[in-house]
């Protein structure tokens, strides 16, 4: 029977890939051929390489630098110091406090002093050792505590060691209680470890300015950052992502940005810098190491009456993003908990230490071991099962944080504790050898330490809360072009942001999206750079929410430009024709014409620039609406502990989280493995070790982060509760597994071993109680 | 320095001594797939085939692999196609960044040649040499026990 419309009336299946499916991410194949460009493996004819001098002392003056040698030798191009600097020889994420090259003071081992290019990494690397630096050398201010209250300590900065103090008030600041457990706790200085460094190429232009290829987490705050010190405004410093080898905070501040454009402008040739492992753990920042005492008080039946904190964070010696780590840290000091009285002062301070700032989580993961060792502590004064006085105190939509916000969405907190002990539990170490164990399996592993006597079992749960996107009144937004033309014969859509994708997956959430909103199936994400507006920082689990925001919004634009036109084409109105799967479909279901006929030769282009609900400062007293969203992911650990070596043995880590909505299921299950693996590398083997302000352990050799036989299996279980306020109601998913993740860990060890930890990263000699 | 990477013959002038197999491919032989994170043989992300043996590139001297066989990630399939091992990595949603991916793809190249079908924990072992830091590696055995399964039914 033949249609009497001139449209083929199959409304067709749904576009494939869209918002909820796990379509395969679009530079997959690329990345399993070995021809993903990362940044380390950009490569121009002619171009130099430059190196980097760094201060072998946390705490010196520079009397003089002497680059005589270096600029003598052979394929050397360019010796720069912070006399060639033609810009501000400052940096910084918001307080610019941080000299590009050492001018007088050196505040931390491997501050930067000098840069060279050269036509071989190695003769750079060689003249680097031929500059001569006069240091007067001086005593490092390394302990937080004496920088911040020791009114005879050295002030590091004009504005004294504090770099910010905030306190949180909430009910009454007296208020007594039957039952009271305190703590001190301690976290270590963990670094991200990604495993592509630092490194990028400039590319200086005809007109005068540079173009920066480069592995970043946030394009337009490098290239404010840069427009400052190279003296140039923003159309001269153009920036585009090259490959990024993993971020987690790391690429958040400027490392070898600002050396590589001052030496591609000097030398008039292309220089490329690339960072070695060693280098690395000197060019970014680590997570905060934190000293936090907690008082908690409670009724006999287990519910909590106050908390009282004190939280210092180790900035080290510059500010980086020291003050939103404090705000979180504060915020979110007490957990996902109702607490009628709160009293927390957060300290973020300057020392001598490396500088430290974004790591995934940030602040959040600190405060999460603190107030869940003290959780657990109270379980066991009260003598009542850990999860049972978790789920006492459970936050849940509509309660008040101790910042007087209102929890205005789902904090399904006792549904992810209740979901995670319903899982079943492993069974004991496996006999399958001969003789009765498989050493696989065993705390030491193939080194043979134990066959199973002094091995112990423990169980331990934690769950934590974390904040999603930018807080505290910060104009956070992302901006999204879409354009839909005709090629070929169908229609394709491209999006172009300038948001950085870092391995978590934005490339593929920004296709799904737009094939969703649009109806089309081929989706072209083009390379980010700054010639489009901001997509704001790859990080606080802020991506998929404000860059999916703004490829959302951008999408519907166009939509209803596509609509308009088919509503005068087919004189329908607009408001009853929708798109689907390449058709425009009217109310009654009947398909009444196809996008690639009411486009014809058109493009059809909008730009949005998509804000989240705003947010707002703190008061005096910590008090305030800052935070846009909230998120809650749990962990339970079993551990297999060796309590005679100190030997530990992860067997099991099962998680529960929160997602609102799963955009991508497999890279949501991915995300969580990922940060579960990092909160356990925090647990019981990743420390930074600085002493006397310097760090002893630069290396892959002696950092130690979990290897796949470090890694237990994990059981996910994913929660979608939409919160209204956000695009397809979905939650920050990065972030949450990092936090609680190391608290369960140490709970179950503590479990096994029958005593206080208070400590993370955990040691054999914490376990064994030997010196 | 003359050898035959993923079957082509090269030779590479000017090699300074101190360039480590792993320069050579990246810089001078056009070759960046095999990754420079550790240089120090703790991650293995530059793993290749040197005569059928993996080796992280980065430990040997551009010298030792003269008149001598190098396979790279590049050269596990031709130009349009995936290796079983590959497509498993891509379908797996074992890579993320992807910047451990080549070195985990020889490696396990090399695990299903010796053990076509092995278990967990010779999984664990075999890539035990290989740090990945976004995945917590759970997808990373997922697709290796699917490329055993695939390379089982070719």
């Amino acid at each position: 029977m033949s249609t009497p419309t001139r449209t083929d009336q199959n409304l067709g299946t749904d576009i494939a890939g869209g918002v909820g499916e796990s379509p395969l991410r679009p530079d997959g194949t690329l990345k399993v051929k070995g021809e993903f460009a990362y940044s380390s493996d950009l490569w121009l004819t002619g171009m130099l390489w430059g190196a980097t001098l760094r201060s072998p002392h946390p705490s010196a003056r520079i009397r003089a630098i002497d680059i005589t040698e270096a600029v003598r030798t052979d394929g050397v191009y360019a010796v720069l110091t912070h006399d060639d600097v033609p810009g501000d020889n400052v940096y910084g994420l918001e307080h610019a406090d941080q000299p590009v090259l050492a001018a007088d003071v050196i505040r931390y081992q491997g501050e930067p002093v000098a840069i060279v290019a050269a036509d071989h990494p190695e003769t750079a690397r060689r003249a680097v050792a031929k500059i001569v630096v006069d240091y007067d050398v001086s005593e490092p201010l390394v302990d937080p505590e004496r920088a911040a209250f020791d009114v005879d300590a050295p002030a590091l900065h004009a504005g004294g060691n504090v770099l910010r103090h905030l306190p949180i008030r909430k009910g009454d600041p007296d208020a007594t209680a039957d039952v009271v457990v305190r703590g001190e706790y301690e976290v270590g200085m963990q670094d991200q470890a990604f495993l592509g460094p630092e490194s990028g190429l400039a590319v200086p232009a005809d007109d005068g300015g540079v173009d920066l290829y480069i592995a970043t987490q946030w394009l337009h705050v490098d290239q404010k950052q840069l427009c400052r010190v190279l003296g140039m405004p923003a159309n001269k410093v153009r920036l585009s992502l090259a490959g990024v080898g993993g971020a987690f905070g790391a690429r958040e501040d400027l490392s070898m940005q600002a050396h590589a454009c001052l030496l591609a402008l000097h030398t008039g040739r292309p220089v490329k810098m690339m960072y070695s492992r060693e280098e690395s753990f000197f060019g970014h920042v680590h997570r905060h190491p934190a000293k936090m005492r907690y008082e908690h008080g409670a009724t006999r039946d287990g519910k909590l009456v106050y908390v009282k904190a004190q939280i210092i964070l180790d900035g080290g010696a510059y500010a980086s993003s020291t003050p939103a780590v404090v705000a979180n840290a504060a915020t979110l000091g007490v957990g996902p908990y109702k607490v009628r009285n709160v009293a927390i002062d957060c300290y973020g301070v300057y020392t001598n230490n490396p500088p430290c700032g974004a790591m995934r989580g940030f602040g959040a993961v600190q405060a999460a071991f603190g107030y869940e060792s003290q959780m657990d502590k109270l379980a066991t004064e009260l003598g009542m099962d850990p999860v049972e006085v978790r789920r006492r105190n459970a936050l849940h939509e509509g309660a008040t944080m101790p910042t007087g916000q209102v929890v205005d969405s789902a904090a399904p907190v006792a549904e992810l504790l209740e979901r995670l002990k319903a899982m079943p539990l492993p069974s004991g170490p496996e006999a399958s050898d001969a003789d009765g164990y498989d050493l696989r399996l065993l705390p030491g592993g193939v080194s043979n330490t134990t066959h199973g006597e002094g091995v112990r079992r423990g169980v331990g749960y934690a769950i934590g809360i974390k904040n999603v996107c930018f807080s505290e009144g910060f104009d956070d937004y992302s901006t999204a072009r879409v354009t839909l033309k005709v090629t070929g014969g169908d229609a394709v859509a491209t999006v172009h942001t300038a948001a950085a994708e870092v391995g978590q997956g934005l490339v593929t959430v920004q296709q799904q999206i737009t094939r969703t909103e649009l109806g089309v199936e081929q989706v072209v994400i083009q390379p980010a750079d700054t010639g489009v507006g901001s997509g704001g920082s790859t990080s606080a689990s802020r991506q998929t929410y404000v860059t999916g925001g703004a490829v959302k919004a951008a999408c519907e634009q166009v939509r209803a430009r596509v609509l308009r036109q088919a509503s005068k084409v087919l004189d329908l109105p607009a408001s009853q024709l929708r798109l689907h799967a390449g058709k425009i479909v009217s109310a009654d279901e009947t398909v009444v014409g196809a996008v690639v006929d009411i486009l014809g030769d058109e493009t059809i282009t909008e730009t949005v620039t998509w804000r989240h609900r705003p947010t707002h400062p703190l008061d005096d007293n910590g008090q305030g609406n800052a935070h846009v969203q909230y998120a809650f992911a749990a962990h339970r650990a079993v551990v297999d502990v060796d309590v005679e070596l100190g030997l530990v043995r992860v067997v099991q880590l099962d998680c529960t989280q929160d997602v609102g909505k799963a955009m991508n299921p497999d890279a949501v299950v991915g995300q969580i493995h990922g940060g579960s693996a990092q909160g356990l590398g925090l647990a019981v083997m990743e420390e930074i070790q600085v002493s006397g302000g310097v760090v002893r352990n630069p290396s892959f050799t002696d950092y130690l982060i979990p290897t796949i036989l470090d890694m237990p299996p994990m059981r996910v279980d994913v929660l979608e509760l939409a919160d209204p306020n956000a695009p397809y109601g979905l939650r920050g998913v990065g972030e949450p597994p990092t936090i609680s993740s190391t608290p369960a860990i140490v709970a179950a060890i503590r479990h096994a071993m029958g005593a206080d930890l208070t400590r993370v990263p955990v040691q054999p000699h914490h376990i064994t109680g030997t010196p | 320095m003359k050898c035959t990477v993923n079957g082509r013959p090269q030779e590479i002038d000017d090699v300074w001594e101190g360039e480590s197999l792993l320069y050579a491919l990246r810089e001078r032989m056009g070759l960046p797939g095999s990754k420079n994170a550790c240089e120090q043989g703790e991650c293995g992300s530059c793993t290749v085939y040197l005569d059928g043996t993996p080796v992280c590139a980065c430990l040997v001297a551009a010298g030792q692999a003269q008149d001598r066989d190098v396979v790279t990630v590049e050269g596990l399939a031709d130009e349009d196609e995936l290796h079983p091992v590959q497509q498993a990595f891509l379908d797996a949603g074992a890579v993320q960044c992807g910047f451990c991916t080549p070195g985990l793809l020889v490696a396990t190249h090399d695990l299903l040649e010796r053990q076509p079908q092995p278990s967990d924990p010779e999984i664990r072992e075999a890539l035990a040499g290989n740090l990945c830091r976004c995945t917590g590696y759970e997808k990373i055995l997922d697709a290796v026990r699917q490329a055993a399964t695939a390379k089982a039914e070719q």
